[in-house]
């Protein structure tokens, strides 16, 4: 009888081990919505190569990179927190791996429209109005030279700013000046647009605004503001 | 001086099936069409309008940041064009064939430096086959659109073969398959022009 107990405890526990390996601690997250949800804004092409090429391959390194050492169990933000201290590969693919995901999730089919809440407020006392807000956000998009992003980000005086990153930095990361918060963020690497706009990255973020996830973005916005209080 | 946007020396469909028609449409007259638009005003109020390219880019860091973007995508786009030609590619002959064996040990192990130097460099950039003040040659990479000829480079030399690797230059065609792009790069890599911008410099 105890050989058969201790025989099922060896039994529960490898089946325990194995879904811990099967389950690793950062997850590459499914695309909240069909490849061509967000047409014709986004096409499909770009977001399946976008998708299951670039997120895939940044996590699958971010991986690699962190493979044996303690970062395999790290919060994002904890490694972001920190970043000078790690080898710029684990920046590169962390930053591409974490910025993807929450790009998908700053959009959805049917969205658009204008922020409410608290977040439609600061937009309005920040800004002076939605316009003039998409206006700085488009213009730092366009003037991002080279790869990098755009974000909304709360800083750390609990503002709203507007500032864009290079390559597959974020505004988590101690590497920049412009740190806190992103609520949301808006990819400008030219794999984002390519094969729709190619050399037209400002129609690229006019269309843009037909799919941000508002709701997302409020709920982003809510949090990093209860943070600071 | 007046500056001037350089013609492009083939027909856009030249490089096919290597590069394709459209993205060399495009990258000819939109991205280096507007890097020359963008040089020419971003110049103009400066002390050193009229410079050429290669004097400006000695003191690159005491200019505007648009001096610096614009004026980089001028110049190596205009190197790029004239590196690449149809029918082209093979191997290097002569006094480069043999420095390039001489340093690398063999064309093919040059190829595979350069190779990843192309396809590491992160982001935007372009990758590079230089020869340094010393006449040694080197390959290296550089962010956006900076060369070896900036005051800013950390490996300063003058470029004699250039491979533009931002997606614009080969996404329509290979969209994540930057190695592939690469490898398609040497079929039309016009071999005869960067001797003689090696014999001109080592001479």
């Amino acid at each position: 009888m105890k050989k058969l107990v201790l025989f099922f405890l060896v039994l529960i526990s490898i089946q325990f081990s194995l879904k811990a390996q099967q389950e690793p601690f950062h997850k590459f997250a499914p695309l909240p919505y069909a490849y061509d949800a967000l047409e014709p804004y986004i096409d499909k092409m770009t977001m399946e190569i976008h998708y299951d090429k670039h997120h895939r391959a940044y996590y699958t390194n971010f991986i690699a990179a962190i493979k044996g050492t303690e970062l395999e169990n790290t919060p994002m933000e904890t490694i972001f927190a920190n970043m000078s201290s790690y080898a710029p590969a684990v920046r590169n693919t962390g930053g591409g791996y974490w910025n993807h995901e929450m790009f998908w999730n700053c959009m959805k089919p049917n969205g658009g429209g204008v922020p409410a809440g608290k977040l439609g407020d600061a937009i309005k006392s920040t800004f002076g109005s939605f316009d003039e807000f998409k206006k700085q956000f488009a213009e730092a998009g366009v003037k991002r030279f080279g790869s990098g992003w755009v974000w909304l980000t709360v800083n750390e005086a609990g503002k709203l700013i507007i500032n864009s990153t290079a390559n597959q930095d974020n505004p988590l990361m101690n590497t920049e000046t412009l740190r806190g918060v992103p609520v949301l963020c808006l990819d400008v690497w030219e794999h984002a647009y390519y094969l729709k706009y190619q050399n037209k990255r400002g129609d690229y973020i006019n269309a843009f605004w037909n799919v941000v996830n508002w709701d997302f973005v409020q709920s982003g916005y809510d949090k990093a503001i209860a943070r600071k209080q | 001086m007046d500056y001037q946007f350089p013609e492009l020396p083939y027909a856009f469909n030249a490089l096919e099936p290597h590069i394709d028609a459209m993205t060399m449409e495009i990258h000819y007259t939109k991205h280096h069409k507007t890097y020359f638009d963008k040089f020419v005003a971003a110049i103009k109020d400066t002390d050193s309008n009229g410079k050429s390219l290669e004097e400006i880019f000695t003191q690159v860091s005491k200019l505007p940041m648009a001096v610096r973007n614009h004026g980089g995508g001028l110049y190596n786009h205009s190197l790029f064009w004239e590196s690449m030609a149809p029918n082209a590619g093979g191997e290097p002959a002569g006094q480069l064939a043999q420095a390039i064996n001489s340093q690398y040990g063999s064309f093919g192990d040059f190829q595979a430096k350069f190779n990843d130097a192309a396809a590491n460099r992160f982001g935007s950039g372009w990758a590079w086959l230089c020869v340094k003040a010393d006449k040694s040659l080197c390959v290296c990479s550089s962010a956006n659109q900076d060369n070896p000829l900036m005051d800013t480079s950390d490996c300063p030399a003058t470029p004699i073969l250039g491979l533009d690797v931002w997606e614009h230059a080969y996404y329509l065609k290979f969209q994540n398959r930057r190695p592939d792009y690469i490898s398609a790069f040497w079929n039309v890599v016009n071999w005869k022009v960067i001797e003689s911008r090696y014999e001109a410099l080592v001479k």
